[in-house]
């Protein structure tokens, strides 16, 4: 027998070469035709056919976390609210109107009246209690909406079309929790069902879309909801949405997304990383990118280990950062290098572009000053010890490998040896949980500042180890109050403590990039950068 | 002939038990667990609150002892029963069940096309007297074996699909779409089939039963066929039974660049998400199907050279 030949390396590098070459040519070759140019008015009716990297195996709304399954499961529910993608404003959608206590404690939504759900049930109070209710015991998948209700003391249903929201304490963010799609209200009839069985069959919503039909692995299909007449207050239809049907196709190898999207074979695809970008340029297809926002990914210190305990090792290692270089090599075009903590689409951003810049010469004083001399290696050392930063980083995106490459660069530049330690997926909770890392590669997306909250105050799980101050109360006080005024100016004031003591180093934003056939119009971006497909059209 | 197969059948029942056990223990060895897979995969939704996760960690039993988890485990799984899928809730069986007529019409198709196209290929080279089509025909194999799959299948989408526009490029749908994905499975394993069958023909093809064929008059066809093909093909065989589990382990690939449904696709997504349950399924369902391909294999041998359980039994007879 003879042995068989190792595709390692070339493997790898025919395959990239073929997808550039090729793919190329087939833009080249799609690009007379067509009737992309002139829209005429916006038309209801056709297909959309929308192609997604993965399946997550399941259909339920409330339990889904993966933004392949959010883009078409999030059509088939309505919110009690939405949030303005642009201003971050949360507007009516089922709840007409709203009161918040001034301690943020309580939520009374006033639903609107003549809502269904598709199986021709009525929105209630008594439904949305039940939602709540069910929420926290959804179990393993249901971690995301768990996580808006914690601390949820009861849901009251005050008249028919009035329910009341009451938490131990003050949750300013339960407002614009209630605008995802984890918060989606479902049909009674629905809550009712285990969290297995709406995994596997899907939900009856009140949505401009329903749910026809799941094949796992290969297809999630939606059918235009007749009659639908209680869109959120930012689409610009009134009514029934115009698409038909919308077909989700999974296809998880990115070079085949972009292939049939150029083919016409769909109309949409998603997950278009900067190596797609080349094939897709030109002819019948637009990119559409928006920056996720939340917590901009870049590295978690942990704060408690001793030689990140001394500002100015962590001030060096911001100074040191090229954001602008990593934004560029490494991620899809326009990515913006991060301006604070939170990416500048989320809702109270601050932008401290200045205090992020790049700084060689401030790193190596900063670290000159706290005692870190060059050793003949380049590497600094103080007392013997060298100068070495271990990241911890974990493949759940595949950006994370090359960035942080460019990060051990740009650190050696200024004398900090970084080794870099990959870890599996599942091990990121425990790792974060013990405290087990001296820094970690992270990002969450969530489109309210309360994420700061979440992420760095030590009165919670303080996944950082940051030493207890002022930023608790800051990050406490914006949490209580409800006037916007001021929580702005709170959470800047969380933002401008957490970048100039540098106990998160901010690095890039993360962006949702998708290829649009230029055919379809109005295919736009909510809050969160997933899509609204109400107002989608094909002309 | 009965003692044959009881005894094959007692190897077989070893050879799962012990796949069982071998990835119960790998799965155990990696770090982390599916409930931790799970909070890990929505990180980019925030970090998940550790009491949570151990509550549910308690719930699917991951804070037992090893031991104590596989003898439940392996218990159930006797009676036919592997759990549910940590990822989706629905029992591994029903996940698995439905995978399972996508993937055989994949690796059916594959196989049939594997065969005409391998076995074709063997009987020409050798059968041709130009010198020049025997040595272009016979370095096909060696680079059908070589070519990886993952690329195959795309150059074919890439002219197939995206420039010809004559298949799909993804999906199950009907047979159209079976063509493309296939094929791709079918060229190493055609190729490995045309390779071993190719140098048996001509191991053949050298013996003294052809020569008296020869000498009786037999036309080329016939000797070529009916005689020296025939004993060939035993070798040829017994790669068809490996080849069975390489063209399950191939469809992982085929389905994800085909993006079609099946075991392949089932067994990716349970790898990434360490779902115990469900990989345990996947790997004792694969060592089944190939298990009993192999014993058909084998009691096929027989019904082609006689000689072979009359070997076994007698070997048999004075253990």
């Amino acid at each position: 027998m003879r042995a068989l030949p190792s595709f390692g390396p070339t493997r790898r590098s025919s395959l990239t070469a073929l997808l550039a070459t090729g793919l190329l040519l087939t833009a080249c070759g799609s690009g007379g035709d067509g009737s992309g140019g002139a829209s005429g008015p916006a038309r209801s009716g056709g297909t959309l056919t929308f192609a997604v990297g993965s399946d997550s195996g399941c259909v339920d709304p409330q339990q889904v976390g993966s933004n392949d399954t959010i883009y078409s499961v999030r059509q088939i529910v309505d919110s009690l609210t939405d949030q303005n993608p642009k201003t971050g404003k949360i507007v009516p959608w089922l709840a007409k109107s709203w009161e918040v206590s001034s301690d943020a404690k309580t939520f009374t939504f006033h639903l609107r009246s003549g809502v269904t759900f598709s199986d021709g049930s009525e929105l209630t109070a008594q439904v949305v209690k039940d939602n709540f209710d069910a929420v926290p015991k959804l179990g393993a998948l249901g971690t995301l909406a768990e996580g808006y209700l914690s601390g949820l003391e009861s849901t009251t249903v005050v008249d028919p079309l009035t329910v009341k929201v009451t938490f131990e304490q003050s949750n300013a963010q339960f407002l614009q929790a209630t605008s995802t799609h984890s918060l989606g209200i479902e049909s009674s009839a629905s809550v009712q069902r285990t969290p297995q069985q709406k995994c596997a069959d899907g939900v009856i919503g009140s949505g401009p879309f329903v749910l026809k039909q799941y094949v796992q692995n290969q297809s999630i299909t939606l059918a235009r909801r007749t009659g639908y007449d209680w869109g959120s207050a930012l689409w610009s239809k009134k009514g029934a949405a115009y698409l038909d049907k919308v077909v989700f196709k999974v296809v998880p190898e990115s070079g085949v997304r972009s292939g049939s999207l150029q083919s016409g074979q769909v109309d949409a695809i998603g997950s278009v990383g900067r190596a797609d970008e080349a094939a897709l340029k030109g002819g019948q297809v637009t990119l559409q990118s928006r920056a996720n926002p939340g917590v901009v990914f870049g590295l978690g210190l942990n704060n408690a280990r001793p030689l990140l305990k001394d500002a100015r090792v962590r001030r060096a290692i911001v100074a040191a950062v090229d954001r602008k270089q990593i934004a560029d090599t490494v991620f899809p075009t326009g990515t913006r290098p991060a301006t604070s903590v939170l990416a500048h689409t989320t809702p109270d951003w601050t932008d401290l572009s200045a205090d992020l810049a790049l700084d060689t010469a401030k790193a190596k004083s900063l670290l000159d000053a706290a005692g870190w001399k060059t050793g003949s290696d380049g590497i600094r050392a103080k007392g013997g010890k060298k100068l070495r930063l271990t990241i911890t980083w974990f493949p759940n995106a595949a950006t994370n490998q090359p960035a942080l490459e460019l990060v051990q660069q740009q650190l050696k530049a200024v004398g900090i040896d970084v080794v870099l330690k990959q870890l599996q997926v599942s091990q990121f909770s425990t790792t974060v949980q013990t405290g087990d890392y001296e820094v970690v590669w992270t990002n969450v997306t969530r489109s309210d500042p309360d994420i700061l909250r979440s992420s760095f105050s030590t009165r919670l799980t303080n996944f950082y180890h940051l030493p207890a101050g002022s930023l608790d109360s800051v990050l406490a006080a914006q949490a209580a109050t409800t006037d916007t005024a001021t929580r702005a100016e709170l959470v800047g004031q969380a933002q401008k403590l957490l970048v100039q003591n540098a106990y998160y180093v901010p690095v890039v934003e993360l962006q949702t990039q998708l290829g649009v056939a230029k055919k379809v119009h109005g295919l736009a971006f909510d809050s969160g950068s997933r899509v609204q497909l109400h107002d989608t059209w094909i002309g | 002939m009965r003692r044959y197969v009881i005894k094959r059948l007692a190897q077989a029942v070893g050879v799962l038990w012990a796949a069982y056990t071998v990835s119960f223990l790998v799965l155990d060895f990696l770090p982390g667990d599916p409930v931790s897979a799970m909070a890990g995969a929505g990180m980019d939704s925030g970090q998940v609150d550790p009491a949570r996760i151990a509550a549910l960690r308690h719930e699917y039993g991951f804070d037992k002892p090893v031991l104590a988890q596989y003898a439940d485990h392996l218990g159930r799984a006797l009676r036919g029963d592997f759990g549910d899928a940590v990822s989706t809730g629905r029992p591994v069986t029903a996940t698995l069940a439905d995978a399972l007529p996508q993937t055989l019409r994949l690796t059916g198709a594959a196989l049939l096309l594997a065969a005409v196209l391998g076995g074709g290929l063997a009987v020409l080279a050798t059968y041709t007297s130009r010198r020049w089509l025997r040595q272009l025909l016979l370095s096909l194999p060696p680079l059908g074996v070589s070519v990886p799959t993952f690329w195959v299948g795309l150059l074919l989408v890439e002219a197939f699909s995206f420039r010809l526009h004559w298949f799909p490029a993804f999906g199950n749908d009907g047979l159209r779409g079976l063509v493309l994905p296939a094929l791709t499975l079918a060229i190493p394993t055609g190729a490995q089939v045309a390779q071993v069958l190719a140098k048996s023909l001509l191991t053949a093809l050298d013996q003294a039963y052809v020569e008296t064929a020869r000498a009786k008059g037999a036309g080329r066809w016939r000797v070529h066929l009916r005689h020296a093909l025939r004993n060939a093909s035993l070798p040829a065989l017994t790669v068809v039974g490996l080849l069975v589990g390489q063209l399950i382990a191939g469809s992982v690939v085929v389905e994800t660049v085909f993006s079609r449904d099946g075991l392949g696709r089932v067994t990716a997504a349970a790898v990434t998400a360490q779902d115990i349950p469900l990989v345990q399924g996947v790997v004792v369902f694969g060592a089944l199907i190939f298990v009993s391909v192999n014993l058909i294999v084998d009691l096929v041998y027989p019904l082609l050279d006689p000689r072979i359980v009359v070997a076994s039994d007698r070997r048999a007879g004075i253990a």
